[in-house]
């Protein structure tokens, strides 16, 4: 885990793509995406139907690791409204399990403005916790403190011993934008305007999610 | 004399014309009338397309008039891969019959070809139809196919040589069989040039089925109609650089060249190259030369202008990519000029083909060698080229992604069973060699994605009925079909455009052209880079473009990393380069800066002698290098690097980096190999051995880019990810599916699916060449030469050179992060 001072709290991300913030032991995934796959397959492309269970099974070796007092999805957590009723019982129950002893919010996103029903944990907007607030979307502007999802930052790298593209965090030290953890979510370059004109020129490092650890990486190291 | 074949009518028709008929041309009428599949070899000039429609054209000649109210339907089917010569063979066809008022009608259908004229097809069908692969398996997919081909008679397949050995190939292949299907009377006519061995096209042509014709009669043009080809390389009176591809210090001597011709085709091998040296030329361009610039990246209506300006007379020169390599006489070219190596003799013959279609003429070429390496190449090539020799044509197993398209396209035409598909789909020569277990596995992946973990069954694609009959589920896997038919997969492209970002939206401008988004991802901001003749600034990205402004006037380009030839050296090419390495009595033909470089190898270092592998390992500053000259082609070496790497790694030899060109590769690292090879002398038959096939292969292919990049295109061909579909919207690229995800997942969960195995037969004849390197471990065990040395040899210089200027290929993703991550990361990580 790298560390990082975000608007003054300290918090540590992770290669899986997690944020970890220990003064509240708290874990925070972004773009879950689950059931992408199923999604897809009913438009007829049919995507190794595996999505959500690799998904799952990231997200439960941390909770096991880790061990956290509150677990935050930072919305777009299913990938489309019936995501819920596709999600395979087992993984569903496997959900329930992880969610049902510890805090657990989810954090309305785009993709899935109203949840499943049976899902254990509260549901919201927005939440605010110390000099942090959580929310999906990132809004424009200067926001400091925000932690967001949304736009699936990815950076990438290129020098003499090769070229990498990778999930990254994004952040200039006031707000953070997180990779998203789903398995088939896809990602968009930290360079694309969506993601840089949140910052300002120059401003972002890119934490990337390499095998084993996060590499952070100045904004020159950081092609197109 | 065969002339009695031609009717009268046509025999007046050639006088009239001032020519004599041509054995092979009547051959193939003789051919037809006794119902044979032919394949006609005949180099470019004679008259092969010609030869190719006159049986049709004397079939029909005295055919009763056309009943308006129930049209008769096609009877020759012509098959090209360039849209562009189906539509100049429609021109050509013109005037034989206008001349002989034939009562024959030809058409074309192309990807361009509109809706309203297809329906006017379908319902008037011409007598000939002049199409692509591509529309092929759009017509027989469709819901009147068995109608609309039931009295199709001869089906003609066009530069056969070129399309055979590729994924379109198999797909033509299969709707080849499907053709004989709906009509058994139908005869299959090849076309194609001068190939290594004839024997695999005349399979092609003919079902495999037992009892049947094993392979098509052959027929050869006249080979001395063809005046052998004037091939120089070019001696330059600068210095030969040691490495690099852009031959800029012969750009003198090329626009010299250029100035003395009237039209000059300059081919390289990669549009950046194209790039490069079309601003050489122009930087020396002091008479006012109309030089002009065709490569695929460029907008097509650019492409058509300077087709246009050349075929009006209108250039003295183009500096192009093997978008020119195929196809039409593009008006009155005298001299080809290959800059860099060319990689492989039959490709430079059908280059060098392009200047003088004319047979009584010498064809007029000149190589231009960009360094010393390529030297030794373009002499192997000439002396192939000179004494006729082609590189073979692989013989493929079909594709198993190509399959799955075409399974579903047969279920969109008509219910079909899988004991019945199996039959017409194994009759095609490439999926001779199917098995039934294959085959039901292909079957299941088109319906539900073919999974252990049965999920999809609601959603199937294709369903079979009580009967046993197979049938598209609904119209809209139908549609779907027909939307993302072909084998075609372009990498990624970014739109390349003028503007610049401003807060969240942007100032856009003017699109210049695609660039793939592999080469764009090696840009960082303020980069400046070639294209379209022109010095580009990178400012930003958005959405699905790359946003550039001018450069400053006299801005010094960025190469990017730059992968030699988009093709590697045949292996055909290669064996002559190792003959000619073993053999200094040849090296008289050679210029005497190349022969002084050898001559100061075998003082140095040495030579390998004839079926010698050598290797060399020396100290240079504080690393340790081992070099070693397969001269396999760059795929192969860098899969070979990619895995020595792994093994160098394990024996503790602390390996940093290879870089691998087509001749031959280096490894350095912080462990001596000299020392020990010393303690162990077969340590390096251990490092080479084959195994490394085995497992290390296995583990790297997990991480590779290229398997990736492989995987892709079968997912895309297979139909696993679609391309387009209906009512599809600009997207930001962020919801595009990535197939790097689905690699990824599905490796880790079922390793042993359907599409992972089209990927990996992929992959060892594609980008990863593990078929060549199998074949190399195989050569060279029990033939290492090991020399350990003190410097670097003179051999070994080229490739030293590439370091830092090529990309090191390692791969191990957290190696390269740790590199951009430099200084931060120390201050970063706990």
């Amino acid at each position: 885990m790298v560390s990082l001072q975000l608007n003054g709290e300290m918090v540590m991300l992770d290669h899986h793509g997690s944020l970890w913030w220990p003064a509240q032991r708290m874990l925070v995934v972004a773009d879950m995406h689950l059931e992408k796959g199923s999604f897809f397959a009913a438009q007829g492309q049919m995507l190794p139907p595996y999505d959500s269970a690799a998904t799952l099974a990231k997200l439960g070796a941390l909770v096991t690791r880790l061990r956290p007092a509150c677990l935050v999805a930072l919305g777009d957590s299913f990938h489309d409204m019936r995501a819920g009723e596709r999600l395979d019982p087992a993984l569903r129950a496997t959900l329930q399990a992880m969610a049902s002893p510890l805090r657990m919010v989810w954090i309305a996103g785009n993709h899935d403005p109203h949840l499943p029903a049976d899902l254990p944990g509260e549901r919201s907007d927005v939440l605010a916790a110390g000099a942090l607030t959580l929310r999906h979307e990132p809004q424009p502007g200067a926001q400091p403190g925000e932690v967001a999802g949304h736009l699936h930052p990815v950076a990438k790298v290129s020098n003499t011993k090769g070229r990498v593209r990778a999930r990254a965090f994004i952040s200039d030290g006031a707000r953070l934008i997180l990779p998203a953890f789903g398995a088939y979510a896809g990602g968009l370059s930290c360079r694309d305007n969506a993601i840089s004109s949140l910052f300002p020129a120059s401003a972002m490092t890119a934490y990337v999610c390499g095998r084993t650890r996060v590499f952070a990486v100045g904004e020159a190291q950081i092609c197109l | 004399m065969p002339d009695e074949l031609l009717p009268p009518r046509f025999a007046a028709w050639f006088s009239a014309q001032g020519w004599q008929p041509r054995t092979h041309q009547t051959a193939l009428i003789d051919k037809h009338q006794a119902g044979r599949d032919t394949l006609l070899i005949a180099p470019t000039g004679a008259g092969k397309t010609l030869a190719g429609f006159l049986p049709t054209l004397v079939a029909l000649a005295d055919r009763p008039k056309r009943n308006d109210i129930r049209p008769m339907g096609i009877h020759t089917l012509y098959i090209s891969p360039l849209k562009a010569l189906a539509v100049d063979i429609a021109r050509n066809l013109e005037k034989p019959i206008k001349d002989m008022a034939l009562p024959i009608r030809v058409e074309t259908r192309t990807g361009d070809t509109p809706a309203s004229r297809r329906d006017r097809q379908r319902r008037q069908p011409p007598d000939i139809l002049l199409t692509t692969p591509e529309q092929v398996a759009l017509m027989v997919s469709s819901k009147d196919a068995e109608s609309y081909f039931d009295s199709l008679e001869r089906v003609i397949f066009d530069e056969l040589h070129a399309v055979a050995p590729s994924k379109r190939g198999d797909l033509l292949a299969l709707d080849f069989a499907r053709l004989r299907k709906l009509s058994p009377r139908l005869l299959a006519t090849g076309l194609s040039a001068t190939v290594r061995d004839p024997a695999e096209l005349c399979r092609w042509l003919v079902p495999q089925l037992p009892g049947s014709q094993t392979g098509a009669d052959l027929v050869l043009a006249e080979k001395s109609i063809a005046a052998p080809p004037h091939i120089r390389i070019l001696e330059t009176g600068e210095r030969l650089p040691w490495s690099g591809h852009t031959a800029r210090h012969a750009a003198d001597e090329i626009y010299a060249e250029i100035a003395r011709h009237k039209l000059t085709l300059v081919f390289v091998n990669t549009r950046m190259q194209a790039e490069l040296v079309f601003q050489q030329l122009w930087a020396v361009n002091e008479g006012g030369r109309r030089i002009a610039l065709h490569h695929g990246s460029l907008s097509v209506a650019q492409r058509r202008k300077v087709e246009d300006a050349m075929a009006e007379g209108k250039l003295d020169a183009v500096v192009c990519t093997s978008t020119l390599d195929l196809g039409i006489d593009w008006g009155n070219v005298d001299l080809v000029i290959n800059v860099g190596a060319p990689k492989g003799s039959s490709r430079l013959l059908q280059r060098i083909g392009r200047a003088n279609h004319r047979l009584d003429e010498p064809s007029k070429a000149l190589l231009v060698p960009s360094n010393r390496f390529e030297v030794l190449e373009c002499r192997a090539a000439v002396d192939a080229a000179m004494a006729g020799e082609q590189d073979a044509v692989i013989t493929r197993s079909g594709a198993l992604d190509v399959l799955a398209q075409h399974v579903l396209g047969m279920a969109c035409t008509a219910p079909f069973r899988a004991d019945d598909l199996y039959d017409e789909v194994s009759s095609a020569a490439p999926y001779a060699d199917l098995d039934r277990e294959t085959f039901d596995a292909v079957l299941g992946f088109v319906a539900t994605g073919g999974y252990a973990l049965k999920a999809y069954e609601r959603f199937a694609k294709i369903r079979r009925d009580t009967n046993g009959y197979w049938r598209a589920a609904n119209g809209r896997v139908v549609q779907h079909y027909r939307m993302n038919v072909g084998t075609i997969v372009e990498a990624s492209q970014l739109k390349v455009r003028f503007g610049r970002p401003r807060g969240q939206a942007f100032v856009g401008g003017r699109v210049l052209g695609e660039i793939e988004e592999y080469f764009a991802e090696s840009m960082l901001p303020g980069d400046t880079f070639l294209f379209s003749g022109e010095i580009l600034k990178y400012e930003g990205i958005h959405e699905d473009s790359v946003l550039v402004s001018r450069a400053a006037p006299k801005t010094d380009p960025k190469i990017p990393s730059y992968a030699g030839g988009k093709f590697p050296l045949s292996t055909h090419l290669a064996a002559r380069v190792r003959t000619m390495l073993s053999t200094p009595a040849s090296w008289g033909s050679l210029p005497a800066q190349v022969s002084d470089w050898l001559r100061l190898q075998q003082i140095k270092s040495t030579l390998p002698k004839a079926g010698e592998f050598l290797v060399e390992t020396f100290p240079r500053g504080e690393r340790h290098h081992l070099i070693a000259y397969p001269f396999e082609g760059r795929l192969a070496h860098q899969t070979l690097g990619m895995l020595l790497t792994r093994r160098m790694e394990r024996a503790g030899l602390k390996p940093q980096g290879f870089v691998a060109n087509d001749y031959a590769l280096s490894i350095w690292g912080l462990g001596d190999v000299s020392a020990r090879v010393s303690r162990n002398p077969r340590w390096l038959d251990e490092l080479f051995a084959e195994d490394m096939l085995g497992d290390d292969l296995e583990e790297w292919l997990a991480e590779s880019q290229l398997m990736k990049r492989t995987f892709r295109t079968c997912a895309v061909i297979a139909g696993l990810i679609e391309r387009n579909f209906p009512g599809q919207q600009k997207k930001s690229r962020q919801v595009t599916m990535s197939t790097d995800l689905v690699y990824d997942v599905l490796r880790a969960h079922e390793p042993g699916h359907i599409l992972l195995r089209a990927a990996r037969a992929d992959a060892a004849t594609g980008l990863l060449d593990i078929a060549r390197l199998g074949h190399m471990l195989t050569r060279i065990r029990g033939h290492i030469v090991h020399k350990p040395l003190a410097r670097v040899s003179p051999l070994a210089v080229p490739l030293l050179l590439e370091i830092g200027r090529e990309a090191v290929h390692g791969e191990a993703a957290d190696d390269i992060l740790a590199e951009a991550a430099g200084a931060m990361l120390a201050e970063a990580s706990v």
